[in-house]
């Protein structure tokens, strides 16, 4: 498959890398033609006490949790599969589920990558091992880079136990408050690995020893919820089927200090990871996410829907910019990668 | 001048800086900062010509000491106009020689910019400079029940800026992580002055993750003046677990076991007899000195969390072998079994006149044949070595006693080290976990890498700093450097960069 990928690259056209196509929704320009990652999949090695998994990029998701599931482990950063979601698109995509605020993003879990850069030659960045210095860390930079830089041939991820026990508790409190209690308990030693706030409703969910899970549930008080009716809540959460994400309305995502007061926006609003993920169901014309989300010290991302004219991502600061078409130049010098789905000049 | 670029292919010439241009640069630095922050005296600059990793030393042309970001813009943007390389230094406490002067270069030290700006801990954050402590920060987050959670074990002394460039680790990183996850962002100034900011306040930035980039880049790519590290909430209690072992194989399963248990140590940390030997007279932490091997395994959380995790611990270690095992009985007792691990190093060199600390990282299941490699290694050099390990995560550090006195001890000690190294990478590790490469490492990473993955990192730099004039020499070896390292080490006959020409 390698040497297939690498003729595609040699040709020097734009070509759209694709695996599941979970995410075809998501990014700015989807040009060129499609480069299928499905044919390179499988697991290459899962070591539960090393706490590694490493896997082709063609992997689906749903193979690599199911194989961690077995030997009670798990993808700690929970990334949506949004559908047939590949490891390689979770890697490129850098989105990551509930856990997130409590444990950490793709980027925290990823320990190597093994590429194919714009001419063609495979690169390995990091390894399996969790600590490792030697060389720029250019696995993180994979994360989040939409495909931009390289094709993710094969990633290394660490992986943590499943949690022994946990409880969904469920509040009901307006937006401020909700706010104040998110911030409140991260400040604290509690195993809180999950907080959705929506329509006057906080549910938070407690992760880890049994003892310190019964101990912070009896401790916050709230109602709680029956372990199905938990779960399927969570994964919904996650896959983005809970009513919130149904119907037209432009989909933002805004990632700002958790801190952060409400946003002055006209729309509903979901909060995830302890008010640091506010997603606003916006109306054309009438909401200015941007804007609301840099005054509060953070980005907005037109995730779904709306005009995609004004750009999915935030634009950059100038010096950045030149920092991000200097890189991708240094990766993909003919532009074959992904161009124009980060940003119109990457 | 003749404009400098930075290639892949060999070291730039930085020769050409002569007497002049030196009174040149002195003269426009003395613009910049007062005469007294500003050092160019034999005697004054003997001080900064190393930083931890003592064996290597060179005077530099001046230090400068910035107080401010302005001055540092200035600084940065006279030796760029210049073409004069700028090595940044925080407390100098590094182990791979990263703050070692550029002998034709400035070093730029950021000891003096050491401010908590602002600490809020409703938001568990604090945006320091680059010159504050580490543990300082946890220090002043004390109060609010926060602490920042990397704990290098020079935490007393070595600074953040310093902690970002090498992306600092300490006993705690498996649960924890490493200074990457634990930093939300890092303003800085690129070689030509400009002021960036990587990351923010929330949780992710728009575009390129280049905030991971830049922890652990070695002061290669830009000059931290400001960082906002996350604050952790303080466990309420922690308890630690002292295993022996008779044999060294033996506890390395029992780690492998613990983890297979499904459990998370906040801290898991083995000594083998000689370093344990080293310690106990020193410390009197109250190791038991008969064991191959100790463990010491750590448990932190809600009282009942951490009776929990210590019984299944307990439980784990009885099961793979354990010939003793003490639990922690006060919060007293276990600083005093820490002691020792923390203590390890200065112990050491009460032994031995001098030692060589070794970093790579391997995977866990490897350790007893790296242990039993490093054996027949003493035998081959004539030389001691005791281990110590962050077995969680598998980052190993041999130290190797040495003499500096006795010609040709330091040479064997060199090949010593390098011999674990390019082991670490054969078992499928890496040659730095914590302390980066360098200069100390510099070959080694002809070792670890390519040449096409290092002409990559390369490129990468050039996005950054065109010129190559942050830190030259360092962290990324030129493919003319590997090539000349390869004359010295050719691998079962296998010549590595062999379109090179050999000099």
């Amino acid at each position: 498959m390698i040497e297939q990928f690498r003729e595609r690259i040699l040709d020097k056209k734009p070509l759209r890398l694709r695996g599941g196509g979970s995410k075809d929704f998501y990014g700015q320009e989807r040009r060129g033609d499609i480069l299928d990652t499905r044919g390179h999949a499988g697991i290459l090695d899962y070591e539960p006490t090393e706490l590694v998994i490493t896997a082709k990029c063609g992997t689906p998701l749903a193979e690599i949790k199911s194989a961690l599931a077995e030997r009670r482990q798990m993808l700690a950063f929970e990334p949506p599969a949004f559908g047939d979601a590949t490891i390689g698109g979770v890697v490129a995509a850098g989105l990551s589920g509930p856990r997130r605020a409590a444990v950490g993003a793709v980027r925290d879990f990823v320990l190597g990558v093994k590429i194919l850069d714009g001419e063609g030659r495979l690169l390995t960045f990091g390894g399996q091992v969790m600590k490792n210095v030697a060389g720029y860390d250019v696995s993180r930079l994979m994360c989040g880079s939409l495909g931009t830089l390289g094709l993710i041939t094969e990633v290394s991820l660490k992986v943590l136990p499943l949690p022994v026990a946990e409880a969904t508790l469920r509040f009901d409190c307006p937006q401020g408050r909700a706010l104040e209690l998110m911030n409140g308990w991260a400040g604290k030693p509690l195993p809180v690995s999950a907080t959705c706030w929506h329509d006057d409703a906080l549910t938070v969910r407690l992760s880890g020893a049994r003892a310190a899970v019964d101990a912070a549930a009896s401790n916050l008080g709230g109602e709680k919820v029956g372990a199905a009716e938990a779960a399927s809540f969570w994964d919904d959460l996650r896959e983005q089927r809970h009513a919130f994400f149904s119907g037209d309305a432009a989909l933002w995502r805004l990632s700002v200090p958790s801190v952060a007061p409400a946003l002055d926006l006209p729309g509903a609003t979901l909060i995830e990871w302890g008010g640091a993920q506010r997603w606003v169901r916006c109306v054309e014309g009438s909401c200015d996410a941007r804007a609301a989300a840099a005054s509060a010290g953070g980005h907005a991302t037109q995730f779904r829907g709306g005009d995609r004219s004004v750009g999915i991502f935030q634009p950059l600061d100038p010096v950045l910019g030149r920092i991000h078409r200097d890189l991708k130049r240094a990766f993909d010098p003919h532009g074959v990668f992904n161009p124009g789905r980060l940003y119109p000049d990457v | 001048m003749n404009p400098r670029q930075h290639t892949a292919e060999r070291d730039q010439d930085f020769s050409d800086i002569d007497a002049a241009m030196r009174q040149r640069l002195l003269a426009e630095l003395a613009n910049i900062v007062p005469a007294s922050a500003l050092l160019s005296t034999a005697e004054d600059l003997k001080p900064y010509e190393c930083d931890g990793l003592s064996a290597y030393r060179r005077l530099p042309l001046a230090v400068v000491l910035a107080a401010s970001e302005t001055q540092v813009v200035a600084v940065l943007k006279t030796c760029h106009e210049l073409g004069i390389p700028v090595v940044a230094r925080g407390a100098g406490t590094g182990l791979s020689g990263g703050a070692l002067p550029h002998e034709n270069g400035v070093v730029l030290s950021l000891a003096k910019m050491k401010q908590i700006l602002h600490l809020d801990p409703v938001a568990r954050l604090a945006v320091v400079q680059p010159g504050v402590r580490n543990l300082a920060i946890s220090e002043a987050a004390a109060p609010h029940g926060l602490y920042y959670a990397p704990d290098p074990s020079s935490q007393i002394a070595c600074t953040i800026g310093g902690n970002v460039a090498e992306n600092s680790g300490g006993v705690h990183c498996l649960k924890y992580g490493l200074t990457v996850h634990n930093v939300l962002r890092v303003r800085g100034v690129t070689m030509d002055g400009e002021v960036v900011e990587f990351g923010n306040h929330a949780l992710d930035a728009p575009g390129y993750d280049l905030l991971a980039l830049m922890i652990g880049s070695e002061g290669l790519l830009a000059v931290v003046t400001e960082v906002t590290v996350k604050l952790t909430p303080k466990p309420e209690v922690a308890q630690v677990i002292m295993a022996s072992f008779d044999d060294v194989e033996k506890a390395g399963n029992a780690v492998a076991a613990i983890i297979a248990a499904g459990i998370i140590p906040a801290g898991l940390e083995m000594m083998d007899k000689p370093a344990t030997a080293a310690v106990e007279p020193f410390v009197k932490a109250g190791y038991d000195l008969n064991a191959e091997a100790i463990l010491l395994c750590e448990s932190d959380g809600t009282v009942d969390e951490v009776a929990e995790e210590v019984a299944a611990m307990r439980a784990v270690l009885e099961g793979s072998g354990a010939t003793d095992l003490r639990v922690s009985t006060s919060e007293a007792e276990r600083l005093r079994f820490w002691a020792g691990r923390k203590a390890a190093f200065p112990a050491v060199g009460r032994v031995s006149p001098d030692y060589y600390c070794m970093d790579g990282t391997i995977p866990r299941k490897r350790l007893a044949e790296m242990l039993k490699a490093i054996a027949g290694m003493e035998k081959k050099y004539g030389l001691r070595c005791a281990n110590v390990f962050h077995a969680g995560d598998g980052n190993l550090h041999p130290l190797i006693m040495y003499d500096s006195n006795v010609p040709g001890e330091l040479e064997r000690t060199e090949a010593f080290g390098a011999e674990i190294l390019e082991l670490s990478v054969a078992l499928g590790g890496t040659i730095t976990g914590e302390h980066g490469v360098g200069y100390e490492k510099i070959n080694a990473m002809c070792v670890q890498f390519q040449p096409e993955e290092l002409k990559a990192f390369h490129r990468v730099k050039v996005a950054f700093d065109p010129m190559g004039l942050l830190n030259p020499g360092k962290a990324v070896p030129t493919l003319h450097r590997c090539a000349e390292f390869g004359r010295m080490h050719v691998h079962g006959g296998e010549l590595k960069f062999p379109e090179l020409e050999r000099f």
